[in-house]
Formats: structure tokens, C-alpha cells, sequence
């Protein structure tokens, strides 16, 4: 019997989650006032679950890095959520949804987990709308949908090009309501810096207030982590600045596992890289693929003219362009999920058709969709988005095809939890992004926002409670107890130890150092040599910044060096957690792209008799390997094929 | 389109240790920056070579980086947001600027909002005014399927205009008076337009106004600012509606 028990529920895959809520022990409203819970992050998953556990009677307690909860990364998401409501009688179903889900995920993620997250999708958005969310709708008054990459049906809801900004203040409303009743303590600008455990149960955090630099305890019965995904590790992402993997990082140093750290996304369609004074790559959201078409020039005396300026996109006939999305995968054509898109785009350009000076970019052209649609629909459909180009590139997409290029967006793999969204340590909760459960090797587009709020309003509110009723009996968590001072101690002891190097570099330098090598063997395609070469490269980046890194300013005042630095220490630890786990899964996967293990085509090949598993990697100490356990795969409900777009 | 190099730039910046100590403008000397980039990667490459010679380097808020988290905040040679229409400070780009130019750089003025740092400001009264009744009062679960009540789809799309606020400030930060009442029509508006939050209308508007009044947010006297300097072109009917939605509250007490 391995360590790992997902929990998941015996019966039928449509009974399963009604039987499980059946079966879980629930708190009563007297008992819920004499329990805390305390959320980190307070994006999509954070702000739900928290408002979410407040309106149930818990005393919950917040935190978020940024000023105010409504600045989480969340808000950033642009196109749309998924929902199985059938509105468009296009023949949706709970068992659509799901499917496209795991068939999406590339058959490495749990069909019980997904399952639920298909079923509670329509109630997601009767909730947003109750809350105000203006979604999009058709002029007879009721929702619009649209249609997103990896799918043949129409179940996207939308708020224009900033859906999740939408969503996220539906939730931060609802969160604000709790504020104001006194149900959540909310603590804006402070930073989780480690969990800290009694008797093996997860029973508060130590955190940093990021002006005034104190470092505090806090206490409660239970402790959920909504703090999204690690992609910056990359440097280079459509991340925010401050998103970060240090909270998941903490647990796992705690003993949670991680699992599938080596599945991260590349969109396929953000702005590309231009010199090298970038900070950050800006998405261009995938529902511009609905009416957009890629291409690139079929002849490569084009593209070299198009890399040197001598003409431009639109000297280029018809004849002449390959729009090679609808050449190899003609019944998704454009609409193909994103790890076909972005390596397609990749296959093209390292064939010497890149569009840019850099030749790192394809087409995304509009031109086709104005002289169908005309230039209003278009402007109304993605206004903001062509903004927001325009903006940037200094180019006008409305004239102009825009210029693309992959680049990492989104983890699949995250903190491992079984089905009640609990990790591998009694009482810690991992929600959102932040956990591995629902998207196997590949998310598809608009189910970020569809996982986040399915588990903070609809999954962790019925399931914490099976904890909690348990520990009905347990009084307020004393945070003068021996573990919290040592935990504050330690996270006292490393800040200081950052900031006393005092060495000649700047945290960026090393951070950039980490995002080459990332992006160089762990990116795209990688293989055994590149990803042993990168965990050997990882380490010594790791030795020389803990020997020369420079961090100005003060400990005990606001210091944003000071809080990238603990975040890039981390970062070095999880990208090289990452290569091993690529190095460990030799086969290819969603987003998991091995060149060993491809067809004649070029196209990912999985190996499912050696790998339908979920790598989940255990902590065993600073100068320790870390051990893998496998937690197999089950497909009751699926044929696993090989996924086929054409 | 081809990016250009500025060869030298003098940044004057606003530097003030924490809340409590005095602040005072220091100038700095920045050279060869692409027009391609972003006024905030211009505003990292100075802290890099800040924080080499040994100086402090310049604490200013910022995150998503794709203007829509509201969390950057410059207040750029006399302008939220600085020298282009309908942008955060993340999404300007240096191509606004040119060589051997001054620019100088400020945090939000608002008594509503104190210095913590630098060029960071304290903008919790925003979160106030929006806890004082920003929200619909409806629990999670127990809610009608979401399309049993139609909703006209200009009314949505108004609605969504005034949602799409960012909440970054600029609008206080624009008017001489401090004034936050587009960022409180806005989200009035947003509400208001639609059927889920007519319900509690009346209260909301009430609340809102007597928080931002009692947070220390100036009056409205239409300059229209405001207006101008949202980089999300949030429209001053907004506040048109706010003071109908205010006036009918007040009315039927």
C-alpha cells in the first residue's frame, strides 16, 4: 500500500462526489464560530474559499502579498470560464466537459477530481451572476458564450477580455462583505513564510508584514494555500511580478508533497520577447484563435525578409502563407489546445519561418475575420486586447496581423492533494492553481477560472468540514507554543542570512541566470542530457547566490529586494525539483514535451504502461534527493487513445 | 516601429524613507534604454544599477504588468499614469520619452492616501469605501440558475464599463480636490445596472459616499479630470448616476 491515498470515493463516476458529500462529517453552526482557518492568496481560490468559509461561520483570516486582495494574478486572466451548462444546445453535457478535460490533460490527471469540477461548473457561474458579474450576453438578455481551444462546443462565459478580473471581484466582493461583518480578518501586504505544524497537523503560519518587516505568528485549526503557481521560476512569464512558488515550497519543506512539478503550460499566444531590458511577457488571450489565423510564409526567402524589415505581413499573398495550424490538424484547425499550438509555432520558427527580427514569432491575422465580420464586431469582441497590443508593440492589429510567440504561462503540477483538496499533512489545504488535481499534463483554456472558484465556493467549503468536525474539541491554537517560536526562528534566522551576505549581485541577475537555464532545458523540449546538464547548472547558480547576492535596504522596513531574494531562493529549489521530474518522466505529455519519445511526425508520444502515474516527490532534506512515490493513474470511464486534433 | 535608443535620461524621483520621515526629490542619471521598453523595466534597470552603487533602490508598486491589476501608481512629469491616454504606468512605454529628457516621478498626493515608501502609497481606504457596501449580500449556493433573469445586453455592457475600474487611484490622484467619486460611482453604477444589485442599491450608494466622506476624499467640483486620466476611460456619467442613485436614497429615507 503506498503512503498515498487520494481518497477518492467508491461507486459510479457520477455518484461519486454526492455519496462523498453524503458520507463527510459536517460542523455545527455553534462549533464553526469556535474554529479558524487561516487562507493564503487571495486570487480566485483564496477569495472564494475564504469568503466561501465565513459565510458558513468560521472565523477565517487572509493574507495576500499585494495591497489588497483584488490585485491577485487572477485578475489577469482575459478570456473566459468553462461551464457545462448547455445553453447553446450544441450537445454539452457534465460528461463533455469532463472528458474534453482528462482528453485535454492528456490522461495524466485524476477522473474523480475532474469529474466533480465538470459537475459543480453550472453552479459557478448562477453564482457569479448573482454576485453582479456582467458577463457578456446576447441581446435577448440571457449569457453569450464562445468557443476555446482542445473543444467542438461553445461553454465559455466571458466578461469581454477580462473575465477574470470580473470574476476575481465578484469574489473580493463577497470577501469585502465578510470584512466588513467581522467574519475575516484580512491582512493585505503580508507574506506566508513557513506553516507551522503540532503534533503533525498543520496549525498556523509565520508571516512577514511587508511594511513594517515584523515577522508574526498565527494560529488555526486549519490552514489552506491558494497561492497559484510557480511559473516565474522562468523569469521570463505572463506571471505577475510577484507571483511566486515560496508558500507551496514552505509545505513541501513540511512534508507535503509535490506532484507533476515538471507539467507547467506555454501559451501559445503572447507578446514576443524583444532585447533583453524585458521584466515580464504579456498574454494575448486565447480567444483571439476563435477569429484569428496563424501563419507564417511558405517560402523562407519571406521570412528572412520579413526578419530583416525588408517587407512586411502584408506584402506576403495568400498563396504565399502557410497556415500551418489548418494544415496539420484540419478539424481543429486554429482551435487546437495549447501544447499542440505552442509547439507547432516553435516547429515552424526553429525551421528558420520565424516573422520577427529575432525569428522567434508567428502571424496571428486578423485580417480575414474584419472582411467577414467587419471592424466593429471585432473591436467589440477584443477592443481592450487590440488596446493592450497596440499599446506595447506600437503596431495596430487591426492593420497588421500581431506577432506571437509561446511563453510559460500557467503549472498544472502543484502541492498533491487527495480529494478533499487536503496535501499530504493533516489539516494544510492546497486550492486553485496551487495544487496538481485537475489538469493533468495540459490545462485547457478557461478552466483556471473554473477550477479556482469550483474549489473555493463549491469543493473545500463541504470538504474542510470532515476535517473540522474533528477538531471541535481542539481550543484556540496557542502561538506561544514551542513550534511556532521555532518556526519563527527560522525564518528570521534565513532573512537574516540573505541580507548578511552582502555580495556583489543583484537578486535579478541570479534570477535571469535560473530563467535561461529553465527555459534553455526545461522549456519546450527537453531531453535526459539537457535536464542533467540544467540540475548541475541549477546548483551552482544556487551555490554562488547564496555566496554573492546583494540585498540593499532594511529588515525591519517595506524592502521588495529583500522579499524577491527569499522568493528566488525558493524558485532555485523548485526548478530543480522541476528538471528531475522531467528527467524522471520519459515520455511525452501535454505540456511535457521529451524528444525521446516522439512520433514520425514530431507529434508527443505518452507511454502510458510506464507512466499513468502522478509523480509526487517528498521532501527529505536540504542536501537529501528527494523520494518519488507514484500514485497510479485509474481509468475506469476513459479508453486512454492517443490524442489526435487532426 | 523599430525601437530606438535613448542614450541618456535624468530620473527625478520622489524618495522618502517610510510614512513618518520627510521626503525630498533626488535626481539620477540613466543611459541607453530601448524606446521598446516599459517605463517600469526602465525603472528596474535604475534600481539595478542603484542597488551596484550601493544606494537604496527605488521602492514603487507594481504586479501584474499588463495593466489591469491597479496596482502601479506613478505619477509621471505632472500625470497619473504619465504622458499617454488609457494605460497603467506598466504599459507605458518609453517610446513617450525622449533623449536627455527630465522626467519626474511621484507617488500618489492624497491625503487619503499616505507615503509608506518611496513612491508606494496606502490606498486601504479604497478597500473601506468598497466594504462599506460594495457588494451584492448574497451567500455561496442557493442561487437561481443564471439565466432566469434576463438582463438587457446594454445594460450588461454598461455595466461593465464601470466594472471594468481597476481600483489603482489615478483618479484621486488626478483631482485637485482628491476627490474619489469615480471610483465610487463605478462601482455604484456597475451594481446598479444590473437587476441582481438594484436590490440593496439605495444603502449601497448611502454608505459608500458617507465612508469616502468620512476617509478624508475631497468633493466633486466636475472638473472632469478624473475622466481624462482613467486608464480604463471610465466615464464621469458614472458619477451623474451616483449622485440620481445618492439623491433617491436620501429621498425615500
Amino acid at each position: 500500500m503506498s503512503i498515498l491515498n487520494s481518497k477518492i470515493p467508491e461507486g459510479p463516476l457520477a455518484e461519486k462526489w454526492s455519496k462523498h458529500k453524503a458520507n463527510i462529517k459536517v460542523v455545527s453552526p455553534a462549533n464553526k464560530r469556535k474554529l479558524e482557518v487561516i487562507v493564503v492568496g487571495t486570487g480566485l481560490g483564496g477569495a472564494s474559499a475564504a469568503a466561501s468559509l465565513a459565510e458558513l461561520g468560521y472565523n477565517v483570516k487572509a493574507f495576500c502579498y499585494q495591497d489588497s486582495p483584488r490585485r491577485a494574478h487572477s485578475i489577469a486572466a482575459q478570456g473566459g470560464i468553462n461551464a457545462a451548462k448547455n445553453y447553446q444546445n450544441d450537445n454539452d453535457s457534465v460528461f463533455r466537459l469532463f472528458y474534453d478535460t482528462i482528453k485535454g490533460g492528456d490522461y495524466r490527471a485524476r477522473e474523480a477530481n475532474v469529474y466533480r469540477l465538470a459537475e459543480v461548473s453550472p453552479n459557478i457561474i448562477d453564482q457569479c451572476v448573482a454576485q453582479g458579474v456582467p458577463f457578456g450576453r446576447e441581446y435577448g438578455g440571457l449569457l453569450a458564450n464562445r468557443s476555446f481551444g482542445g473543444v467542438l462546443v461553445s461553454r465559455t462565459f466571458y466578461a469581454r477580455g477580462q473575465t477574470g478580473q470580473q470574476l476575481l471581484l465578484g469574489a473580493y466582493q463577497a470577501l469585502n462583505r465578510q470584512i466588513s461583518k467581522g467574519n475575516v480578518e484580512m491582512y493585505s501586504r503580508h507574506e506566508m513564510l513557513d506553516v507551522v505544524k503540532i503534533d503533525g497537523k498543520a496549525r498556523g503560519i509565520i508571516a512577514r508584514d511587508l511594511v513594517s518587516g515584523e515577522i508574526k505568528r498565527y494560529g488555526a485549526h486549519a490552514v489552506v494555500v491558494a497561492t497559484g503557481g510557480y511559473g516565474n521560476v522562468f523569469f521570463l512569464s505572463t506571471n505577475a511580478m510577484g507571483s511566486n512558488g515560496s508558500a507551496a515550497w514552505q509545505c513541501y519543506k513540511k512534508g507535503a508533497f509535490m506532484a507533476n512539478p515538471c507539467f507547467v503550460q506555454i501559451h501559445p499566444t503572447c507578446i514576443p520577447v524583444h532585447g533583453d531590458q524585458q521584466s515580464k511577457l504579456t498574454l494575448m488571450s486565447e480567444s483571439l484563435r476563435n477569429d484569428g489565423r496563424v501563419w507564417v510564409p511558405k517560402k523562407k526567402e519571406d521570412a528572412v525578409k520579413l526578419q530583416k524589415g525588408e517587407i512586411g505581413p502584408n506584402d506576403i499573398p495568400d498563396e504565399d502563407r502557410d497556415f500551418y495550424l489548418e494544415r496539420r490538424y484540419p478539424s481543429y484547425g486554429n482551435l487546437v489546445p495549447r501544447d499542440v499550438a505552442s509547439r507547432a509555432a516553435k516547429e515552424r520558427c526553429d525551421a528558420g519561418f520565424g516573422v520577427n527580427a529575432e525569428g522567434k514569432a508567428v502571424f496571428l491575422d486578423f485580417k480575414y475575420a474584419i472582411d467577414r465580420l467587419g471592424k466593429d464586431v471585432i473591436a467589440a469582441r477584443y477592443g481592450n486586447l487590440f488596446q493592450m497590443y497596440e499599446k506595447i508593440t506600437d503596431v495596430d492589429p487591426y492593420k497588421n496581423p500581431m506577432m506571437i510567440y509561446p511563453a510559460i504561462h500557467y503549472s498544472m503540477g502543484g502541492t498533491w492533494v487527495d480529494y478533499n483538496l487536503m496535501t499530504s499533512v493533516p489539516g494544510l489545504y492546497s486550492i486553485g492553481e496551487a495544487n496538481f488535481s485537475d489538469h493533468g499534463a495540459n490545462r485547457l483554456g478557461a478552466s483556471a477560472l473554473m477550477q479556482g472558484l469550483a474549489d473555493g465556493y463549491f469543493v473545500l467549503p463541504y470538504t474542510i468540514g470532515d476535517y473540522l468536525a474533528d477538531e471541535i474539541m481542539t481550543p484556540k491554537i496557542d502561538t506561544n507554543a514551542p513550534e511556532f517560536e521555532e518556526a519563527e526562528k527560522e525564518v528570521t534566522g534565513r532573512l537574516e542570512k540573505l541580507y548578511n551576505i552582502k555580495g556583489s549581485k543583484s537578486v535579478d541577475y541570479f534570477h535571469k541566470k535560473l530563467g535561461q537555464v529553465m527555459w534553455d532545458y526545461v522549456g519546450m523540449a527537453r531531453n535526459a542530457e539537457g535536464l542533467k546538464k540544467a540540475i548541475e547548472m541549477i546548483k551552482e547558480i544556487r551555490e554562488d547566490f547564496w555566496k554573492d547576492v546583494k540585498v540593499p535596504g532594511d529588515l525591519d522596513n517595506l524592502n521588495p529586494e529583500l522579499e524577491k531574494a527569499g522568493r528566488v531562493a525558493d524558485f532555485l529549489d523548485i526548478g530543480e525539483l522541476m528538471a528531475r521530474d522531467a528527467l524522471d518522466r520519459n515520455e511525452s505529455c501535454g505540456g511535457h514535451f521529451r524528444e525521446e519519445s516522439a512520433t514520425e511526425e514530431g507529434e508527443a508520444k505518452r507511454n502510458d504502461e510506464k507512466f499513468t502515474y502522478v509523480s509526487c516527490w517528498e521532501y527529505k532534506g536540504e542536501s537529501e534527493e528527494p523520494t518519488l512515490h507514484k500514485e497510479d493513474l485509474v481509468f475506469e470511464n476513459v479508453k486512454l487513445t492517443q490524442r489526435s486534433y487532426k | 516601429m523599430a525601437d530606438k535608443i535613448l542614450k541618456k535620461l535624468n530620473i527625478k524621483v520622489w524618495r522618502q524613507k517610510n510614512a513618518s520621515s520627510k521626503g525630498k526629490f533626488e535626481t539620477y542619471t540613466i543611459e541607453n534604454i530601448s524606446t521598446g521598453s516599459s517605463f517600469l523595466e526602465m525603472m528596474d534597470i535604475l534600481n539595478n544599477e542603484l542597488i551596484e552603487k550601493g544606494i537604496d533602490p527605488i521602492a514603487f508598486d507594481h504586479d501584474c504588468r499588463e495593466g489591469i491589476c491597479g496596482t502601479c501608481s506613478l505619477y509621471i512629469n505632472g500625470r497619473p499614469h504619465g504622458p499617454d491616454t488609457e494605460v497603467t504606468t506598466c504599459q507605458l512605454h518609453m517610446r513617450k520619452f525622449k533623449d536627455g529628457e527630465t522626467i519626474t516621478v511621484e507617488p500618489w498626493r492624497a491625503a487619503a492616501f499616505p507615503v509608506i515608501k518611496d513612491l508606494i502609497v496606502d490606498r486601504t481606504a479604497f478597500e473601506k469605501i468598497l466594504q462599506a457596501g460594495g457588494f451584492v449580500s448574497v451567500n455561496t449556493g442557493g442561487v437561481p440558475d443564471a439565466n432566469t433573469i434576463p438582463v438587457a445586453y446594454e445594460d450588461a455592457e454598461e455595466s461593465m464599463d464601470a466594472a471594468a475600474c481597476i481600483g489603482c487611484g489615478a483618479c484621486v490622484a488626478a483631482c485637485k480636490n482628491s476627490s474619489a467619486m469615480l471610483f465610487v460611482s463605478a462601482k455604484v453604477s456597475h451594481l446598479a445596472k444590473l437587476p441582481q444589485g438594484q436590490v440593496e442599491a439605495k444603502k449601497r450608494a448611502r454608505n459608500m459616499v458617507a465612508k469616502m466622506d468620512e476617509l478624508g476624499f475631497g468633493g466633486c467640483t466636475n472638473t472632469g479630470a478624473c475622466e481624462v486620466e482613467c486608464p480604463k476611460s471610465i466615464s464621469i456619467t458614472n458619477i451623474a448616476r451616483l449622485n440620481r442613485e445618492y439623491l433617491v436614497s436620501r429621498l425615500s429615507r
